[in-house]
């Protein structure tokens, strides 16, 4: 009970920090992901949350705690800390999870590729729903929190992107392993998003078209090895809007809707985050 | 199935690695396309380009090149001699395209609009 109220205490706590310090995401995007790589040396602290009330369930808040870190031009790492909170049952702390995204190519094509490595080590508990593959859908959220079934999980992605005309198109195909000798899952993220002045402005606004982008993104589960394909999985269409302000902060909101009986409804996104530019040069005192 | 499923994600690992490495060979300019070298700079007779590129730099480049992009740490000083002989289809091509292999992101992300506002800027600069 103790622990309980003090994680509560931890997410509130993040939460705030969150409104008040964090900012700057690349990408208007939740689920996909695009060719855009964090810039070499800055370090992005984030929180996303993902808010949804699945019928026949509690309502949940699932947080992911982000830093993005650019090791190099064309390698960004990035470590998230998972929890959720379920109404009537607990606030719970799920896992981690830690990914690297690579550009094999050296410069900007028609579709740019990137390579996606992720390890998790999180919990039957976790509700962050930062992707969905396999058979994931919304019974997995009626159970009752059970942290007791570990979930090491290696999850690969290929990701096309293309920047066009001030739209950015971005196709991600997702393989997820269990390690615990279960079938590979597969899923994908298709997004497109555009900001709403191709122009800027010469003076320094906060409100103005430059710094919105709006979009949309669906993504899902396509099934495992051995039943790969529509049937029994959970699919969702969700619009986006992204806004940035001047001094850094970015914030991010999208409301999803579940496009079969498997989907959870509706689902409500948000997030906010914060860039620390030359993180390591600062650290260095230059 | 472990050892399968590890050795699959170290082949990847190792392949990404050796191609990121591999490729991206020198000096950016002997990479810029002849029909990119010379596009002229649409915005470059707006009276407002110079100012609304010099608030992009701020947000987008000054924390690697500094304020009045007079270099910092490792990142060059943008008062060079290289920067203005450059053509401005040049300087467009390497913010779009980046040199990742030298540390310079791509920022193919900026409406071209906004990349040919940077590049009035930049050749404003003394």
């Amino acid at each position: 009970m103790q622990s309980g109220k003090a994680l509560s205490q931890f997410f509130f706590l993040v939460a705030l920090l969150g409104a008040a310090h964090l900012s700057a995401a690349q990408e208007a995007y939740f689920v996909t992901y695009s060719h855009q790589m964090e810039e070499p040396g800055n370090l992005e602290i984030g929180v996303k949350s993902v808010a949804g009330s699945p019928s026949g369930g509690n309502a949940f808040l699932g947080n992911a705690l982000e830093f993005e870190y650019g090791a190099k031009a064309w390698w960004t790492s990035e470590l998230y800390l998972d929890g959720q909170s379920t109404a009537n049952e607990s606030t719970v702390f799920t896992g981690f999870r830690s990914e690297n995204r690579f550009r094999p190519l050296l410069g900007e094509h028609w579709i740019n590729p990137v390579l996606y490595l992720e390890f998790e080590n999180i919990n039957s508990a976790d509700k962050s729903l930062l992707e969905v593959v396999g058979h994931d859908g919304r019974v997995d959220f009626l159970k009752r929190n059970d942290r007791s079934e570990k979930e090491r999980e290696a999850e690969l992605k290929l990701i096309l992107s293309s920047n066009v005309g001030g739209w950015n198109f971005s196709e991600n195909i997702i393989a997820e392993k269990n390690l615990a000798n279960e079938p590979w899952e597969f899923g994908y993220a298709v997004g497109a998003s555009r900001t709403l002045a191709l122009k800027a402005a010469a003076r320094s606004c906060i409100l103005c078209r430059e710094n919105f982008s709006a979009g949309a993104e669906m993504y899902g589960g396509l099934g495992d090895r051995y039943s790969f394909g529509l049937r029994d999985t959970s699919h969702y269409l969700a619009s986006l809007v992204e806004w940035r302000t001047p001094s850094g902060t970015t914030f991010k909101v999208s409301p999803g809707f579940g496009l079969n009986d498997n989907s959870h409804g509706f689902l409500f996104r948000f997030s906010v985050s914060y860039e620390l530019n030359q993180i390591a040069s600062r650290l260095r005192g230059h | 199935m472990k050892r399968r499923t590890l050795s699959i994600c170290s082949v990847i690992l190792s392949g990404a690695a050796a191609f990121a490495v591999k490729i991206g060979d020198g000096s950016w300019l002997t990479r810029v396309p002849e029909s990119a070298r010379l596009r002229p700079n649409p915005v470059a007779s707006d009276a407002d380009s110079i100012v609304a590129g010099a608030k992009l730099f701020q947000q987008n480049c000054a924390s690697c090149h500094g304020k009045s992009a007079e270099g910092r740490d490792k990142h060059p000083n943008l008062h060079s001699e290289r920067l203005k002989a450059a053509t401005p289809g040049e300087l467009e091509w390497l913010l779009k395209n980046g040199s990742l292999k030298n540390g310079m992101p791509s920022w193919s992300r900026l409406p071209e609009a906004q990349r040919w506002q940077l590049v009035t800027y930049l050749k404003s600069l003394d």
